[in-house]
């Protein structure tokens, strides 16, 4: 059992009988009024994205979902698909349901995939991927390099910030809990 | 080693945040400094934290670190001291969002002789003062809204802002316990959009150390600060009767209780100083969130150091 204290960026719980994972939190509490736990939540079946304010008090049941360590296959029209890496089943899943972890897959990264009731809903990424940078401005020698960002392209596709002195080319680490730039790989 | 290649980026990236808010720390201070205030430090460990419903203190040993430095400073006023304010860390457990942290930074003052009116002028004169200060000037940008910061600022009752922005009236929204989730839903959005607001007269039930107003005991006079959606400061003309005071610490304990959260102690040297409190008010404002306003920074882990989770 979860407590409202509990509610994080994906967290996965039942609402309704239906798995539901936190895509948006924030705590926010009125002048001197009580805790407040706004969420948006989506659906992990139907990819519908709801609103629910809760309180401090409220609680609820963990989903429960089946992971397999499954390898990212190819992309194909908005369907990726993975190969369960014991069975060497092959499953497709929708962009919708994938969410965020779009923008980090890379073929053959493993991954959990994620299963209610047997049904592929969604997947489980590892906190950090390496990603190379594929477009970016030059770094202008004599910046002082710690004041700001710049945006940058990785190899799929998604754009972050990063500090200025990454260039083109190089492997970066991305925290895909927060989707922003980590550190650099050296070498 | 050159800064390109630190590794601990998101600190050495927050620099230039923390330069404009050690300037806007200093600002503060000279504005009270000039206005004859005295800086006082009271202690962050206190054996008996004000009892209110919502607001836990973190335990430090049999005690408890502050969660306001009110009590002392009220004491203090008791005392005679007429115009004190202060600078300093104080916790709240639990909270920890966008615009909470549990260790934060609150600048408080109070004036004796002086009611919430007076304390509303004193704010706008004090934001003021700083923004210009750190090179702004009345138009400032926040969350890609124009904020204009000349004077005088919007003052709208709690009753009213329920009327233009709540689907229920302020009463009906107690009665129903939604008054929560509408200010944080659909009025606190809407605050301190165009020019800061200050929304004044809280219900009694929500008086916290206010006086009730003399000519409706159904209302306090209280009153917070809105600037671009964030609340930033709140404040009250001061209840200074201690019989009063009691009752409402002891209903806030039986809610506590009710809710199953730890009891405090009261705070009986405070009850028994404010016999000699004469009428004040006091003010409690968010140093973190006015760097923040000031600076446009929508998160507060930006305007710190540290947050708890980089430690």
């Amino acid at each position: 059992m979860y407590t409202a204290s509990d509610l994080r960026k994906g967290l996965k719980i039942v609402i309704d009988n239906e798995p539901y994972i936190v895509i948006a939190f924030d705590f926010t509490k009125p002048g001197k009024g009580q805790s407040l736990y706004r969420t948006k939540l989506r659906n992990m079946l139907t990819g519908m994205v709801i609103d629910r304010t809760y309180r401090e008090g409220d609680t609820f049941e963990p989903a429960s979902l089946e992971e397999r360590t499954m390898q990212f296959l190819y992309k194909e029209g908005d369907q990726y698909h993975f190969m369960d890496n014991e069975t060497f089943e092959q499953i497709a899943i929708s962009e919708e349901a994938l969410g965020d972890a779009k923008n980090f897959l890379t073929e053959n990264l493993n991954v959990e995939v994620l299963l209610f009731k047997e049904r592929p809903i969604g997947v489980e990424m590892p906190n950090f991927v390496n990603l190379r940078v594929i477009k970016t401005e030059p770094w202008v020698k004599g910046d002082t390099a710690k004041t700001d960002f710049k945006p940058a392209t990785v190899e799929t596709g998604y754009v972050l910030r990063v500090p200025p002195f990454i260039e083109e080319g190089e492997l970066i680490t991305i925290d895909t809990r927060t989707g922003e730039y980590s550190t650099r790989v050296k070498g | 080693m050159s800064n390109s290649v630190t590794k601990n980026w998101t600190l050495a990236r927050r620099e230039k945040t923390l330069r404009q808010r050690a300037k806007i720390i200093q600002e503060i201070r000279r504005f009270f400094v000039d206005r004859g205030y005295l800086e006082v430090e009271t202690p962050h460990r206190i054996p008996a934290p004000v009892p209110e419903s919502y607001i836990n203190a973190i335990p430090s040993g049999e005690w408890y670190l502050h969660t306001s430095p009110e009590i002392c400073m009220k004491r203090m006023l008791a005392a005679g001291y007429e115009k004190v304010f202060q600078i300093c860390r104080c916790w709240r457990e639990g909270e920890r969002g966008s615009q909470h942290i549990p260790e934060f930074t609150l600048l408080e003052w109070y004036r004796s002789g002086c009611d919430y009116i007076g304390l509303m002028e004193e704010c706008e004169e004090l934001i003021q003062t700083v923004a210009s200060a750190i090179g702004l000037g009345d138009q400032i940008v926040y969350r890609g809204q124009k904020i204009d910061l000349g004077r005088p600022w919007e003052r709208i009752s709690v009753k009213e802002v329920f009327e233009r922005y709540s689907p229920f009236a302020m009463g009906e929204a107690l009665e129903q316990d939604v008054f929560d989730e509408i200010m944080v839903r659909d009025i606190e959005p809407r605050l301190g959009i165009e020019k800061p607001t200050f929304i004044y007269d809280y219900p009694a039930a929500r008086r916290a150390l206010a006086r009730l107003k003399q000519e409706d005991r159904t209302l306090a006079e209280r009153f917070e600060l809105y600037i671009g959606g964030l609340e930033l400061a709140n404040a009250f003309s001061e209840l200074i009767d201690p019989e009063e005071q009691r009752e409402h610490f002891l209903r806030e304990n039986e809610n506590r209780q009710a809710m199953g959260k730890p009891v405090y102690p009261l705070p009986e040297k405070f009850l028994e100083d404010l016999e000699d409190m004469p009428p004040s008010a006091g003010i409690a404002l968010g140093v973190d969130r006015l760097v923040m306003v000031l600076l446009d920074v929508t998160s507060i882990d930006e305007v710190v150091a540290f947050t708890p989770e980089e430690l």
